[in-house]
């Protein structure tokens, strides 16, 4: 007998309950998760990259930032620098490897400030309904209509160019996702009989949203985060390669991009290995954020 | 039909009015102003408060932004601060080249899109399958900065097939050949990702309906696999199609942005940037209403479009 909640979860994540044989039992969802090829072999990538960062300081790496007038454009596999060295004679393997700590750090945290300002509106919105839900709704429906770019500039112009306001420029773009996302599921779940009931039974607001709401929102959340995650680290990278996000001299993947973008007649490959470096790591957290998606909400897919 | 277009209509104005006054407020309550920029760090207390009251902005918030909007209701949205020139006719030249831009992506996005998610979902499993649902999960993983920067680096500087930068050559005639030789570069780089999407989308949506009753129903009868699926099949992925489409509205207006600053296109998105940058207030607010405009007539014409594909869909 699966109980009241059990069944609530199943149908906000959309688990479609396999019909029970005897003797055999269906895979839960991370064995489905682990039979996936694809997604362990994103899983992988991230993780290498994760580690790569981590190390950064403790790898035989030059100096990010220090300069090498006599190696400038270095082309790749130049002796003592593998991946070449950029316009002022930068060591490009230690800076693709210092950017992955910035790109991990924004999509770490831009995505936690998205995740938790959005899913605080839309519990609100959605469980408390009324005025409350009409007003933030109205309001969210506004932030919609810009189109979400003009809405980071316009962000970044208002508080100024750098990493830090960047990140909260795309996190702000995305908490009306996460606000919707989390209200329509809580509208599901207001009338369900275990939240009845356990108002019935004499429990606080409080202790029903924290204890009964949030707990079966959190399946869809955490996969919705794992495939937006990705978009968060490019659309920064992107603001910081149009002059918006990070500030030269500092190792950014976006911002090295612009500064290649000049020597691109002359040494392309300045501009193409932090794109590259870019590339993989969304490619690793796509795949893996798509595999999450197929384990955990197949009617997602 | 017609009650429900005059209440969205409505709606629209006050979108574009809450959008307008957002980003009004944004501007005008953050530190730096156009008279600033234009001076420079060295100008005297004195001048500045000069031009601001030249520029009208020593006037309460509120006031600015009523003469600004009664200005734009009778079709004047002012001067540029930065370019000297009148707002309106910038942003029509610089609209339209985002127009052909975006028009570019989207007839190359859609219909190749459509046809490749199409072809995955018929051929289930096979190797075509394989390859294109492979090359539409890097398609959505490549920054379209660095995918046109790749595309300069491979078609302009190595093989010297197309040109990298720009709408015309500075010596061609103007024409419209020159116009596509400069658009082909751009516009694959921004169709790339709604491309990728779409292919994604339909051949989920298209797999779903294989999966249907009628479907089998059609095929038990007899009816080619192409009246299958390019029939019976189609109609039916229409409506989910119509809401990617919506929605790659704003995911295009971002990619333009990178692409025509990667290609130094003179569109919209390459002067907004710089506008804001420069607080070219008056740039910046008919540039938003303009794009914001855009934006909800596309989100309109979807929900039209939704129930023209689909007829159960009514709107009273």
């Amino acid at each position: 007998m699966v109980s009241s909640g059990g069944q609530a979860v199943a149908q906000v994540i959309g688990e479609a309950r396999p019909p029970r044989e005897t003797g055999t039992r269906p895979p839960t969802s991370w064995q489905r998760f682990l039979a996936n090829r694809w997604a362990i072999a994103g899983a992988v990538v991230v993780l290498v990259v994760v580690v790569a960062a981590v190390l950064a300081p403790f790898l035989p790496l030059r100096d990010p930032n220090g300069t090498q007038p006599a190696r400038r454009l270095s082309p790749l596999f130049a002796p003592g620098y593998v991946l070449g060295a950029d316009h002022l004679g930068r060591d490009l393997l230690s800076r693709a490897i210092w950017g992955a700590r910035v790109s991990l750090l924004v999509g770490v945290l831009s995505t936690a400030l998205a995740v938790s300002v959005g899913t605080t509106v839309g519990l609100a919105a959605g469980y408390y309904g009324g005025r409350a839900d009409l007003v933030i709704m109205r309001a969210i429906d506004i932030l919609m209509a810009f189109p979400y770019i003009l809405l980071a500039i316009a962000l970044v112009a208002a508080l100024g160019p750098g990493l830090v306001n960047a990140m909260i420029a795309v996190a702000v773009v995305n908490i009306s996702f996460y606000a919707r996302g989390v209200r329509s599921a809580v509208l599901l779940l207001r009338e369900q009989e275990f939240i009845v009931g356990a108002r019935a039974a004499g429990a606080t607001e409080g202790r029903i949203l924290r204890r009964h709401v949030l707990p079966n929102i959190l399946a869809p959340i955490l996969v919705f985060v794992a495939m937006n995650i990705g978009w968060m680290i490019t659309e920064t990278a992107g603001l910081s390669f149009i002059g918006l996000g990070a500030q030269p001299p500092s190792a950014d993947w976006g911002t090295m991009l612009a500064d290649g973008r000049q020597f691109i007649t002359v040494a392309s490959h300045v501009a193409a290995i932090p794109g590259l470096a870019l590339f993989i790591l969304v490619l690793g957290l796509n795949l893996a954020g798509d595999g999450l998606r197929d384990a955990f909400d197949p009617r997602l897919r | 039909m017609w009650p429900y277009l005059v209440r969205r209509l409505i709606a629209a104005i006050f979108v574009l009015i809450g959008v307008s006054l957002v980003v009004f407020l944004v501007l005008h309550l953050t530190p730096g102003d156009p008279a600033q920029v234009l001076l420079g760090p060295r100008a005297t207390p004195d001048d500045l408060a000069r031009l601001r009251q030249e520029l009208g902005l020593d006037r309460p918030v509120l006031v600015q932004f009523v003469r600004w909007a009664s200005h734009v209701l009778r079709g004047d949205f002012g001067r540029s601060i930065m370019l000297h020139r009148a707002v309106l006719p910038e942003l029509a030249r610089r609209f339209s080249a985002t127009l052909i831009l975006t028009a570019g992506g989207v007839l190359l996005a859609f219909p190749v899109g459509t046809l490749v998610g199409i072809v995955a979902a018929a051929r289930r499993g096979t190797l075509i399958d394989r390859l294109t649902t492979t090359a539409a999960m890097l398609g959505v993983s490549m920054p379209a900065f660095w995918v046109g920067l790749l595309l300069i680096i491979t078609f302009s500087v190595h093989l010297g097939w197309l040109p990298g930068t720009g709408m015309y050559s500075a010596t061609g005639n103007g024409g419209i050949t020159d116009l596509v030789v400069h658009l082909v570069l751009p516009a694959a780089t921004l169709a790339l990702l709604p491309l990728s999407i779409i292919a994604r989308l339909t051949r989920a949506s298209m797999l779903d309906v294989i999966g249907e009753d009628y479907i089998r129903t059609a095929r038990a009868k007899g009816l080619s696999d192409r009246t299958v699926i390019g029939k019976h099949a189609f109609r039916n992925i229409l409506v989910a199609m119509a809401t990617v489409f919506g929605l790659q509205a704003g995911f295009l207006l971002a990619g333009a942005v990178y692409v025509e600053t990667v290609f130094s296109w003179p569109g919209i998105g390459f002067m907004m940037v710089n506008a804001i940058l420069t607080r070219d207030f008056p740039l910046v607010q008919g540039g938003v209403l303009l794009v914001a405009a855009t934006y909800v007539l596309i989100n309109l014409g979807t929900d039209l479009l939704y129930a023209y594909v689909d007829p159960r869909i009514r709107y009273g």
